[in-house]
């Protein structure tokens, strides 16, 4: 819902990263997003082409998002399961004593420079 | 041909504003200014809760309130009414504030003898959860007609919050909205969070939300020695 907030959220700190390693442009940046973060892909995309071309340093910089899959622990049967295909309710013993262990990251993970 | 290099950052993208709201919180901390963070969904009844805070804790503290929408000076306005300081903040069709934004108000708000600033944040229970304003506490309401499962549909606002309140109870026999059901669904996300059913409209329940933060202000003024 604030995919363009987080761009240029990202684009700042990456401004900063580019001064202390003397960058003079960016050709690539590589995001960790979890399934269930409540940034949606290709919204963030449309973003960030769309940010891009207000800032040199990212004129020519593609964006990557590579998914993280959502895994929920479950505190009675202590077994794991995928989020998304069952949500709070843990599928082997109906608990819904069960937290998010992985899946609402959202990190930036490497870019490519030169 | 470009000669590339790869630089591994690994940081969340929310990172650099955590640092910031982390600064920010410690120079209000210096300053004895306590930031409320208040968030709900649109017409959750912020603003009348908020004229109902001013009217019970106004003698015992100087409040300054900031109040974030994208757009309008409406609520401002309403809040001007009660003798607080008040300013109002435009975030230009962003859906929340961040700890920058909500520096910058601060600085228009003129904190010097401010020791309660009330930040409105925008109407939303996405967005607002993920950014760190710098806070002293946060608080969230969530009104009757919006249902008690919304702590299941929105974990993240839920377990950020120090406090919910429970708006609008003057309607209950009309809802179905089970309160005792909506506290297990906000204990499963935040053991934590403190309930407090109200009704800003009447006042029911005023008097326990004024308590609690009072007490909290005593305990946060109390932790800096």
């Amino acid at each position: 819902m604030h995919e363009l907030g987080v761009v240029f959220h990202i684009m700042d700190s990456l401004e900063k990263v580019a001064e202390e390693n003397e960058v003079t442009g960016i050709s690539k940046v590589v995001l960790e997003l979890g399934e269930v973060s409540t940034v949606i892909e290709d919204y963030l995309q449309n973003c960030w082409k769309w940010a891009a071309r207000k800032r040199a340093l990212f004129a020519e910089a593609e964006l990557v998002v590579e998914k993280l899959p959502a895994v929920t622990w479950c505190d009675d049967c202590e077994k794991t399961y995928p989020t998304v295909a069952h949500g709070k309710i843990c599928p082997y013993c109906g608990s819904p004593h069960t937290w998010l262990l992985q899946g609402n990251e959202f990190n930036i993970k490497e870019i490519e420079v030169y | 041909m470009k000669d590339v290099r790869i630089l591994e950052i690994r940081q969340s993208v929310f990172a650099d504003n955590d640092r910031q709201a982390e600064a920010l919180r410690a120079e209000l901390r210096e300053k004895g200014v306590f930031l409320l963070n208040l968030m709900s969904s649109p017409g959750a009844g912020k603003t009348t809760t908020l004229m109902r805070t001013i009217e019970a804790l106004g003698e015992a503290f100087r409040i300054g309130v900031m109040e974030a929408d994208i757009d309008s000076d409406v609520d401002a306005r309403t809040i001007a009414q009660s003798g607080a300081k008040v300013i109002q903040l435009h975030t230009g069709g962003m859906c929340h504030l961040d700890a920058a934004m909500t520096r910058q108000g601060l600085e228009g708000l003129e904190t010097g003898d401010v020791e309660l600033a009330i930040l409105e944040n925008v109407g939303n229970l996405v967005c607002p959860a993920e950014f760190d304003t710098g806070a002293s506490r946060n608080a969230m309401i969530l009104s009757v007609p919006e249902g008690d499962d919304k702590p299941l549909k929105y974990p993240l606002m839920f377990s950020v919050c120090d406090v919910v309140l429970i708006n609008k109870i003057d309607v209950l026999p009309y809802f179905d909205f089970d309160l005792e059901k909506c506290r297990e669904y906000i204990r499963m996300r935040n053991p934590d969070a403190r309930v407090i059913p109200i009704c800003a409209k009447t006042g029911e329940g005023i008097d326990a939300w004024a308590d609690w933060l009072r007490a909290e202000i005593r305990s946060w003024r109390g932790s800096m020695q």
